[in-house]
Formats: C-alpha cells, structure tokens, sequence
C-alpha cells in the first residue's frame, strides 16, 4: 500500500508525528490514517489537520509513505520504523528515522537534529544538510546508533554518531565538532572537513576523515598508514595515515582515526 | 484534610498481621479517614461500598526505606535525562504529567506508587543541610504519607561528643536537630567513615579511629543507639552499615548489629495507642538498612558470594535487629546513597557518570547511574542475595521487603519482587535465564520457602509500620488505623504460587488504592490527588544540656555556609504536618 501525505499549509508550533510510520499504517484505512493523533505543544490533533491524505492499493504489498513538500516543523517521521518505506519530497523535522530498526527513509531535502538517534538498523538517506546529534545518543545516554546505515549528501553539524556502536555513517560534506565523541564501534566516513575533536573520547570502531581536520583531538596516537581503504562500502582515494586513540581516556583503546595525508 | 466520606469494603479475606487476621472473611468499616469497628445504619445507607468478594485486603502499603526526596534524589534527576525521555506520564484533567523511571519527577513517583498499593513512603536520608530541600520535594508529593530520617553518623558535633564521652549532649543534639529540621529518626551511614571520604579515605573496620575525631564505627553506631533509645524515638537506629558493596562484608553486617546488644526497646511517643492484637511498638534496637549490599562472601569480585545464610543464622539468634532487604530485580537503577567511598569505588568499577558531594559538617553523598544485567555474574549472585536475605530469615517480623529504591532498582519492581518470594518456580525460571553465578554461589537454588499472602503484608506493610514506629496509625486496619487499603485482585481461596504472572500482575495493579477513607487509585489509574502527611519528631532533653549544647552550636556554627537563622526548616515549609510528640518539654528529663 501507499499513502500519500501533501502538507496543507504552514505549520505553527512544531508537530510531533510519530504516528507518520510504515508500521502504524499498515494495517489501516485512509479514514484511521486521517484520524491518528499527532501532538502540537499540549494538543492531540488530527493527522488530518495538516494533511490531505491519499492512499492506494489498501492492504497489500510493502507499506510504503510518500510526503509530498516540506515537513521540517514535523519531528519524529518514521520514528522507531521496522519496515517499509518513508520518501519524503522536502525537508524533514527533528527526530527523523529515531530508534528506527529497519526500513528505510528517504529525504530529498534537509532534516533537522537528532536524525537516526540511537538507530538499530534500517537505511537513512538525506539529500541535503543535517543538523546536530544525527545517528549519537540521547542526552546523558552512552550508547548512540547499534546498527544500520546513514547517508548524507550534504553536511552534519556537531556530534555525529555520538556514541556509536555500530553501523555506518558516511558524510557527503563536512562535519563540525566532535564527531564520532565516544565512538565504540560502527564506520564513520567523512568525505569533506571536520573542525575540532573529531572522535574524542573514542575507544573502537573506524573514523576517516578525507578532508582537512582543523584541530586533532591529542590523545591519538599514529600507528601506520593505509592505501586507498574501502569503508562502509566506500572506496577512498589515496594514503591515509592512521591513529589509536582516544588515549586521553582509555588505557588501551582500539578506535582509529583515518586522516588523508595532505 | 477534606473530610472524608464513609466507607465499607465488603466480604474481602482480610491480611492484618498486626490483628493476627490470615485472610479472614469480614466487612471492613471507615467514618472520617478512620478504621472503625462498624457503623452506625444511618451511616451504612450513605457509605460508599466497595465489594471485596474473593479479593485479597491488605493495610496500605509502607514503604520504610526509599530514596524519593532531596538533593541527592533530584542530582540523579539532573544527570541523567536519559531516564526521563522514555519513560513519560500524560497530564489528566486531576493529575500532573511527570517522567523518569528509576529517579521519576516527584508527582510521577506519588502516583505509581499509590497506583501500586502503598500510602506510605519514608525518605531513607536527609542531610541536615538539605532538609528544606527535601521537604520541599516532598511536599510537591502528591497523596503519600511522607517523612524522612536524619543522618546524622558522621555529623561533627555528634562525634565530637561522643569522643567526649558526653552522651546527653549527644542526645542534646539529636533532639534539637530533629525538631529543627523536622526529621523522623536517626539515619546512620558509613559511621566516621564518610568523615573520612573529606580525605579520599574510608575506615576498613568497625575499630578504626577515623581523621581528627578519632572516633571509631564501634563507637559512633553504639553512641547514637543508645542516643536514641534515651530519646525514646519511634523507630530504632537505622543503620547503613560500613564496607557496604565489598566482598566479604558480611562480617561486618553481623558485627554491626551486635553492637547495640543489650539495649532495651524504648519507643516512647506519645501517641494515642490503638488495640491491635500484637504490640504496636517495636521490639529492635537497630534496624539494617538494604541488608543486600551487606551479605556478601568471598574475598574478591572473582570469589564473590552470597553472605546471606551466615548473616540471616546471626538474625535469626536475635531479637534486636530488623532488616530490610535492599533486593536486586534486574534492569536499570540509580543508585545514590549518603556513602561517599562507597559510590566511588562503583565508580571505578563501572567508569559511569558520577556526581559526588561533601556536606559541610554533616556527611556526604554520591550518585551514579547502574544497570543490573542478568548476564552478569555478580549482578545474578545479587540478585540471590536480595532474595535469600527475605527468605532464610525465618521470622518475618524481622524483615522488611525494599529495593532500596533506587538503588537495588525501581520500586514499581515490587511486585517482582513479590513474585519470586512466593514461587519458587519463578525463581527458577529466572535463575535460568540468568548467569549460573546465581544459584551457584548462593544457596537460594535449595530455599524451597513460599511466602504466604500473610507473610507478605507483614513485610510490605505491617513490620516497616511497626519498626519505624507508625504502626499506631499504618500498617493495620483495626479500629483507630488511617483507612488506608489495598485490594488486590487475587482470590487466595484459588491462589496458585506456580502462576507467578497472576501474583505480578495484581500486586501491580490493585483493584483500589484507598488513602484515609477514599478512594485514589483504581486499576492503576489515579481517580483523587488528596494531600499527604508528613510526620516528624519532637523529642526533649533536660534543658540544662540543651543550653550548653546549643552554646558549642552556635560557636561552630562559623564553619557553616549558611547563617544559623536560616538553618532550619520552619513548619509552614509542611503541609499537614504531625509532629510526633516524645518527652514534652516541661517534664523533659533525661531517662536511662
């Protein structure tokens, strides 16, 4: 089945959708798809409200939801999805693809912070630029994004994949600060610049950064080079040279630091 | 208080160990909040009826050790918002929203705990300095009947005086305190060692002299025992024992406790005593706080065992101890406790996030977030430990069933707890799934006990009531009791303990919650939010040793951060508060 979500206008205060999933509307009607709640502030309204809905081929095939413009005052689209699929034809809100175990979304725009937060699995693609925390752990939490993959096009903002254990991140762009902080497992690939502190505080798993990093963390150590690596299924170009660290933390930490000798 | 209207609760099989009633057949009968012996008919047609049929009554429940108020309390909040995010409670028309799930907001925690059964929780540790803020989190408490204990076992003027030899100053002390701050008894942890913890150092035993006191944990526990039995306190001395968390520490436990040995029960509160069947007052001198963290064998984590059975044979030779158990149930926790050393040790263990803080001249504290895994060895030996201390006891008038709340994990685990205690089939299935540690280095695999309905309102209502001295008004539902009663959705005619699943789920989600006469909890959802009590003590010494203790008071009181006027807790920060009167101040006089 397909539904179809066209946005009927501005949205004030910012919605709280997540009931926009592949494994809530599965089973439902265009009527029951309408009436499914979403929070504004305080409020309990109506998907309805803010969406015309359309839905075809009810009750069969893989469920699959197509947002048809901007929903970047909308958080939480396809929050905790197991399955199906989630295209959306603009920006995307905070929270999009959060806890999400499987299925996959894809935003031909932008999608604001804490994108994938704590991901288990599942496939996120984002066109444009990301905000802060994408594919990291919640506030206070240790443990961000288990598995999965993430793909952006454009640029992160600050602590992506903080906390990950697993999976993949792969950045078109650049990233600010801190990416990949506490990183104990999983692949991150950064194709443009970092800024400052790029895998602080990391005791496993791989970050490579191919362009320029502004300020290395200095608890890394080097511990040899490598020649044109393949990571996350992403072929790099050229001589890396790589570090141990964080040693600023741990005592014996096995995260590596890929950084393109320049 | 609103006036409440009357009520009966009609043909339930009725659990009151204090009235020696096992599952007896009777109407229950409440006028104005209170437990009567019957009605009058003019009042029987208006009463509001509740039909008990094949429904299991028991008192409200009283929770006589659970960390939900104060600074420590809202640190835990503060640090870690992880426990917040998922686990969220909606506003309704009648109540607050509220989130957390091991250190939950103040209303949430009021809430889940009346939606449980219980009408009565005590804060287990008030650092002096910290009670207006306590008092405050617990005034926002909606419904419960509240108080909290004093620490007072490294407090520098008590163990000045007890250095000294000065008892009744000592005594001097504590009655002031308690009135100044408005706490309900005396709460001792880590005795001298917490003091020490000011040098990033600890006491290793019972007989060590801490730093510039010089006074040992021998001297401080025997001290503010016999402190409080002069006083003549409702409850006993409540003891956190040293060397809590290490292996081996057992020994200590046992040691401990003897330590009051020959001092008699003295609970002294003038309060309107009401006819139960066994006496209201307690028979302790010492009651021992989470006695989980404190029964353990071996020497090392790698050798680590269960101390339970050493431990519970020493208990079960005496008749001055209570305990409560400080049970394991899995899942996350936080714990928090007034034991410095103690948290920082777990800290270099788990690498967590940790908050630490020394509080003035008056004890310490520290938090750190802790998951008890079921893969775990040691955590699956804990979990054993937390059972058997309930179980190998025989009397269970010497046992009060907690988590420590939240330290051996979150008081909405009770009735897993409850589960356990009165199957041993649930205790196998879950000693299968968890590490072979479990049963391995306990002897829980061979405690064939199950717990009756009886035993189980005497360890969750009946002797928490009695051993902290509220048992003239909680934990029994004869005539003059608070009308606060559980019903629970269990027939013990058809009762089965190899059905664990029924026993969970009606001990998690009673029929009705009634507080004072009222119903406040259906089903598990909360129909009335009236306001709790908060009880606390008003004992007297000699005014002679009261003046010359108040002179060494205001002389170190320049150490302070804070101005003498504004120490203490004025009544007006309570609501509805009951003082508890002992030694009036006319005819106060030291005893002996």
């Amino acid at each position: 089945m397909e539904a179809t979500l066209t946005p009927r206008g501005r949205i004030g205060i910012m919605l709280e959708a997540e009931a926009i999933s592949p494994d809530v509307f599965r089973s439902l009607g265009i009527r029951e798809i309408e009436e499914l709640e979403v929070w504004q502030g305080p409020e309990r309204h109506p998907l309805a409200e803010f969406f015309d809905v359309e839905v075809r081929g009810e009750g069969s095939g893989e469920t699959r939801i197509v947002i048809d413009g901007d929903v970047s005052r909308v958080k939480r689209i396809g929050q905790e999805m197991t399955s199906g699929s989630i295209e959306v034809r603009g920006s995307a809100g905070m929270h999009t693809g959060e806890r999400m175990a499987g299925g996959k979304i894809a935003v031909e725009g932008d999608v604001g912070s804490w994108a994938g937060m704590e991901m288990s699995g599942g496939l996120l693609t984002v066109l444009g630029d990301v905000g802060d925390h994408v594919g990291s752990a919640y506030r206070g939490s240790w443990q961000g994004m288990t598995n999965g993959r993430i793909v952006i096009r454009g640029n992160a903002r600050s602590q992506l994949g903080g906390g990950i254990t697993g999976g993949e991140i792969i950045v078109g762009g650049g990233v600010e600060n801190f990416c990949g902080i506490r990183q104990s497992g999983g692949t991150i690939v950064v194709r443009g610049s970092a800024v400052r502190g790029a895998g602080a505080e990391m005791s496993g798993g791989t970050l490579a950064v191919e362009g320029k990093v502004e300020q290395i963390s200095p608890g890394f150590l080097p511990s040899g080079q490598e020649e044109n690596p393949t990571l996350a299924e992403v072929e790099l170009m050229g001589r890396f040279e790589r570090f141990t660290g964080d040693y600023a933390t741990f005592k014996n930490p096995k995260g590596s630091l890929l950084l393109k000798e320049v | 208080m609103t006036r409440s209207a009357n009520m009966i609760i009609k043909n339930g099989y009725v659990f009151d160990p204090l009235n020696d009633l096992d599952g007896v057949v009777m109407d229950l009968f409440i006028r104005d909040g209170r437990v009567v012996g019957d009605l009058r008919s003019g009042e029987k047609k208006e009463a509001k009826v509740i039909d008990a049929s094949g429904k299991t009554v028991m008192p409200g429940g009283v929770d006589s050790h659970a960390h939900v108020a104060g600074a420590k309390v809202n640190a835990g909040r503060l640090m870690r918002p992880e426990d917040h995010y998922r686990s969220v409670r909606e506003k309704t028309p009648l109540t607050h929203s509220g989130s957390g799930y091991t250190i939950p907001s103040v209303y949430k925690q009021g809430y889940d705990y009346v939606a449980m059964g219980y009408t009565t929780v005590f804060e287990a540790a008030m650092p002096p300095l910290e009670a207006r803020h306590t008092h405050e989190e617990m005034r926002s408490t909606p419904i419960l009947d509240m108080g909290a204990y004093l620490v007072l076992g490294n407090n520098w003027f008590i163990m000045r005086y007890l250095k000294e030899g000065d008892i009744e100053k000592a005594a001097a002390y504590a009655a002031w305190m308690l009135r100044t701050h408005k706490g309900y008894g005396i709460k001792c942890v880590n005795p001298a060692g917490v003091e020490n913890w000011g040098w990033a150092k600890n006491v290793a035993g019972l007989d060590e002299p801490n730093i510039h006191f010089e006074v040992t944990p021998r001297e401080v526990i025997r001290g503010l025992a016999e402190v409080n039995e002069m006083l003549g306190l409702p409850m006993s001395l409540h003891l956190h024992a040293n060397n809590l968390g290490h292996p081996g520490n057992w020994e200590t436990a046992r040691d401990s406790l003897r330590i009051p040995s020959g001092l008699a029960p003295a609970n002294r509160s003038e309060v309107e005593g009401p006819e139960t069947k066994l006496d209201f007052r307690r028979r302790q001198t010492v009651y021992l706080a989470h006695a989980q963290f404190n029964a353990y064998g071996g020497t090392s984590w790698r050798d680590f065992c269960s101390g339970a059975p050493e431990l519970a044979r020493y208990i079960n030779q005496t008749e001055d101890v209570v305990i409560d158990s400080g049970s394991v149930p899995f899942g996350p926790a936080t714990t928090m406790t007034g034991d410095g050393p103690a948290q920082h040790d777990l800290y270099v263990i788990t690498g967590q996030k940790w908050s630490n803080t020394d509080v003035e001249m008056e004890c310490g504290s520290g938090v750190l977030p802790f998951l008890y895994l079921k893969t775990s060895p040691v955590h699956s030996v804990q979990w054993a430990i937390g059972l058997e201390v309930l179980l190998l006891i025989d009397d269970p008038w010497k046992t009060i069933m907690t988590t420590d709340h939240p330290n051996g994990g979150v008081f909405t685990r009770y009735p897993d707890l409850i589960a356990w205690l009165m199957s041993k089939r649930a205790r196998d299935e879950t000693a299968r799934e968890c590490h072979k540690w479990a049963y391995d280095r306990s002897s829980l695999g061979g405690v064939d006990r199950e717990i009756s309905l009886y035993e189980v309102a005497v360890i969750t209502r009946a002797n928490p009531a009695r051993t902290i001295g509220i048992a003239h008004r909680k934990g029994h539902l004869g005539p003059g009791a608070d009308g606060d009663v559980t019903i629970y959705d269990l027939d013990p005619a058809s009762l089965d303990s190899d059905d664990p699943s029924a026993i969970r789920s009606a001990f998690g989600r009673p029929e009705y919650t009634v507080k004072d006469g009222r119903v406040v909890a259906r089903r598990g959802e909360i129909v009335a939010v009236p306001e709790g009590r908060r009880f606390y003590t008003t004992p007297y010494v000699d005014e002679g040793h009261e003046l010359e203790m108040m002179r060494d008071v205001k002389e170190w009181f320049k150490y302070y951060t804070v101005g003498f006027a504004n120490y203490p807790v004025p009544e007006r920060y309570l609501k509805n508060p009951v003082p508890i009167a002992i030694n009036r101040p006319l005819e106060a006089v030291v005893r002996r």
